[in-house]
């Protein structure tokens, strides 16, 4: 019962704003399963029952009502989010691993909805890189390479019982991310444009990979349509990285690979409109906004370009959480009436 | 055209104007009973002028204003004070306050009244006759007009900003008063500009109220009043909010809008106003919409101290009733109970129901979206200040401004976990009000103390003084007595210098037996004992240097 005034609210809810992320996720998906097969739809299934699953034991050893928080679509987000993050072949147990790890840990030991610092989907991601480095490497090659492909029963037998046809190796199926193999190929002597030669990569980045990339911006664009997320943080996110990516290509093209190429190679789409725009642990404020989206700008240039792990957007993200509270505090803003220099 | 300032946030709440706006509104019949609260505006309550029994006449004073800020009350009607008595008046705490309760003869005989040549006498009497007249600001607040008025003599009125922006949903009043008495408001604002003599003057109006903005402006053509028209945004209708729309200042934070060379006044308070001078009334009545779920919802003209009830009825409620909201949607309060009287306050009251105010949706926890610090006027962070009163943290809650809050409702309306923002800034507030009563409540207590003990210390005094006179006066009969040799250092020495002598070393003894029997109950302890005693001491005597700080502070803000 309502008595304290307002005695109305906007319809908007957050399960409804959940489930709006949810929706623009799908054309990112639908570009997957065309590009590397059914396998993803595997993943998702298999991390959103998983995350329901662990999201109600969770809420039960709280002692917190279930139907509210099971209904609120936040786990299915995290759920998704990491199996989207995840090789497409990952096996059944990698999935279940991390998404528990993900909501038990990192969502529910701080607190639940609204609490945690971290994104919890990219520390499934973290735990999962750190503690299982080989088995996501995992990542299909493209359809249209003319590669080996696996039917979806063939898929499915992989992810369940480890099994693969007679006479095929994972080797032949998978290949490195087309921002791996720029790193490795660098290092070998190649020039960028020498790499970019090769035919897993497309006119943006790699093959396949750029059009899911470009299918979730389309999806981002609907989220910033509808309000669902602010437009600052992508925005400066994606200038900052082309900025960045931008000053070393002028600087050294031979080595440094091209600005778009950035945008569409690994999870910097992703990263910008559906991770980086987690209200939870980003900052609030409008000059904090910035510095977290720019700062995970460079964090995902630098390790991209510097470090050894093949993608930067998860580590950047959880870097930047951990930087939130001080942000937040740094950039309050003034308020009404305290405008004019303390008067 | 004007270029207008616009504030921060903002929200479009549904409007649901149209439903009360398009019926001319009435004049409500004589009520059965009047129930006037003593204190119905900001400031002191007002002093009650009559008993139980008397007759008054309609326009005859109850109750006068006592203090600067305050109000006089006076009778609605003719008829019988039943009784000066409690009674719940319209406030959020629902507590019961002091009313003048009026039983209508049916006469509504006048007492004599006549119009006020303003400009014939000094601007203070004018602001006296304003404050006997009961006149208050009518846009909500209550503040007493004379008070806003009253200027320092180096104080400059640049803007006179009159308020008929209207924001909160469903709320027509001031709406329909301009589309059908512009002219009377203007005269209204006459007064005001003379007594502000403002450089400008500016109505503000939402675009949502075209028949109005065209009605005022027929009414100032030929003056230089100026109707601006402004995009509806709630709350675009709040003063500092309104004043930075029009001129592009803001009000200080903690200041009033004078400060910046700005009045502010509502279009209802302006008729008012004219109703005073003009014809001589006192604001006896006020124009309130009554809309929600009733037949008819339209805008009434209603004796202040009508019992909500007779007003809703004349709406015809529509079964299904939930509670009703006195004031708007946003700002008002729920009530339950219509024998609450019309104050000078009420602008509004709303019939609930289920369907049109359906009840709230369970709170989720706060998934810091700060879509609320997007819609706050006040560029408060309202997700931080929430965080910080759910965890009693109230010293944050002021480090972030809590009190600049003005309680519009906008965070909480676009928060989609369904928070009820406003009311844990209300509870932060209200706690940080007790405890600065309960540290006041120390701070006597210390004094009172204080008092005490030096009032202790000069009756020893005196008493010693007492002794030593009665033993001068002894040494003084027996001028050469040996007796009184031994205190007799100097024998030689003035008697005044003796007695001083004498006082002395009745002090000092006085205060080594002090010294010796205070600390005879913490001797033989524990070294633990002794170390907490000496903590405790150590603890105090920080806390004396912090009151004697703060004092020191409170000196230098009296003197800033």
């Amino acid at each position: 019962m309502m008595w304290s005034s307002p005695f109305v609210t906007q319809a908007t809810s957050v399960s409804q704003i959940m489930l709006r992320v949810l929706l623009a996720l799908i054309p990112g998906i639908a570009m997957y399963v065309w590009f590397f097969g059914p396998a993803v739809l595997v993943s998702i299934t298999l991390a959103s029952i998983t995350a329901l699953a662990t999201e109600a034991a969770m809420l039960k050893l709280r002692n917190r009502p279930l139907k509210p928080f099971l209904t609120d679509n936040s786990a299915l987000i995290t759920a998704w989010l990491l199996a989207l993050s995840l090789p497409a072949l990952a096996p059944w147990w990698l999935v279940v691993v991390g998404t528990a790890f993900a909501i038990a840990v990192s969502k529910h030991l701080y607190g639940g909805l609204g609490n945690n610092p971290f994104n919890p989907a990219m520390i499934g991601y973290a735990v999962l890189i750190i503690s299982f480095p080989a088995h996501m490497t995992h990542w299909l090659t493209p359809h249209g390479l003319g590669g080996i492909e696996l039917s979806f029963a063939q898929q499915l037998d992989y992810i369940f019982g480890g099994i693969l046809p007679s006479g095929l190796t994972l080797d032949a199926l998978t290949m490195a991310t087309p921002l791996d193999t720029l790193k490795t190929q660098l290092h070998l002597g190649l020039s960028v444009g020498d790499i970019r030669e090769m035919p897993i990569y497309g006119r943006l980045a790699g093959h396949g990979s750029e059009m899911v990339a470009i299918a979730y911006a389309i999806g981002g664009i609907y989220l910033l349509y509808t309000r669902v997320i602010n437009w600052l943080i992508p925005t400066t996110y994606l200038v900052t990285l082309f900025v960045i990516a931008g000053i070393f290509h002028l600087a050294d093209p031979v080595h440094y690979a091209a600005p778009l190429f950035h945008w569409f190679a690994g999870a910097a789409m992703l990263g910008a409109f559906f991770i980086f725009t987690d209200p939870v642990g980003g900052s609030t404020t409008f000059r904090g906004r910035i510095i977290y989206a720019a700062g995970a700008a460079l964090i995902t240039f630098l390790i991209r370009t510097f470090g050894s792990f093949p993608d930067g957007v998860a580590f950047a993200a959880l870097l930047m959480n951990i930087c939130v509270p001080l942000i937040d505090i740094w950039t309050q803003p003034k308020v009404f009436g305290k405008k004019g220099g303390g008067k | 055209m004007r270029t207008l300032d616009h504030f921060h946030g903002g929200i479009h709440p549904a409007e649901h104007k149209l439903e009360s706006s398009e019926l001319p509104s009435r004049i409500a019949p004589l009520p059965s009973l009047l129930i006037l609260p003593l204190h119905q505006h900001i400031g002191a309550g007002a002093k009650v002028q009559v008993q139980a029994g008397d007759h008054v006449l309609k326009g005859q004073l109850l109750a006068s204003a006592q203090g600067m800020v305050s109000a006089a009350i006076h009778a609605p009607t003719s008829g019988t004070v039943t009784a000066v008595q409690p009674h719940t008046v319209p406030h959020p705490s629902q507590l019961p306050g002091l009313c003048v309760h009026i039983e209508p003869d049916g006469k509504d005989q006048w007492i004599d009244h006549a119009p006020l040549e303003y400009r014939a006498i000094p601007k203070s009497e004018l602001l006296a006759k304003l404050r006997e007249a009961g006149i208050v600001g009518l846009g909500g607040a209550t503040f007493p007009t004379h008070v806003k008025y009253s200027l320092a003599t180096d104080q400059r009125i640049q803007t006179l900003v009159i308020n008929g922006a209207e924001c909160e949903p469903w709320i027509t009043t001031d709406d329909r008063l301009m589309r059908e008495r512009a002219a009377e408001i203007v005269r209204g604002i006459e007064v005001l500009r003379h007594l502000a003599e403002p450089a400008e003057t500016l109505i503000g109006i939402e675009d949502n109220k075209p028949q109005a903005i065209a009605a005022m402006r027929a009414a100032c053509a030929g003056s230089d009043i100026e109707i601006v028209t402004i995009p509806t945004l709630y709350p675009s209708g709040g003063e500092k909010q309104l004043i930075k729309i029009l001129t592009g200042k803001e009000v200080p934070s903690g200041g009033r809008p004078t400060g910046i060379g700005v009045a502010c006044s509502n279009v209802a308070t302006a008729y008012a106003i004219h109703r005073f001078v003009d014809h001589g009334e006192p604001l006896i009545s006020r124009q309130m919409t009554v809309t929600g779920n009733v037949r008819t919802p339209q805008n009434i003209e209603v004796l202040i101290g009508t019992p909500l009830e007779e007003l809703v009825r004349l709406a015809e409620p529509l079964p299904g009733a939930t509670g009703y909201i006195l004031g708007g949607p946003m700002m008002g309060v729920h009530i339950d109970d219509l024998r609450l009287p019309v104050v000078k306050g009420s602008n509004c009251i709303i019939v609930k129901s289920a369907k049109l105010f359906p009840p709230a949706e369970p709170a989720m926890p706060c998934i810091r979206c700060a879509r609320c610090a997007a819609a706050c006027p006040a560029d408060l962070q309202p997700q931080e200040l929430h965080w910080f009163s759910k965890a009693r943290d109230f010293g944050k809650t002021q480090e972030y401004s809590l009190f600049d809050c003005i309680e519009c409702g906008a965070c909480a309306y676009v928060c989609p976990s369904h928070i009820p923002l406003v009311q844990y800034f209300r509870f932060a507030k209200s706690e940080i009000w007790q405890r600065e009563r309960e540290t006041q409540a120390a701070e006597i207590a210390r004094e009172r103390h204080e008092f005490r003990m030096e009032r202790i210390e000069r009756e020893k005094r005196e008493k010693a003084e007492r002794l030593a006179l009665k033993e001068k006066a002894a040494t003084a009969a027996k001028p050469a007595a040996p007796i009184a040799a031994p205190v007799m250092i100097n024998p030689d020495a003035d008697p005044d210098d003796t007695l001083q002598m004498r006082i002395d070393a009745a002090m000092t003894r006085a205060k080594e037996q002090a010294a010796t029997a205070q600390p005879r109950n913490t001797e033989n302890l524990t070294p633990q004992q002794q170390a907490k005693v000496a903590e405790i001491e150590a603890r105090r005597a920080k806390f004396s240097e912090l009151a004697s700080n703060a004092g020191a502070d409170d000196e230098s803000s009296k003197k800033s």
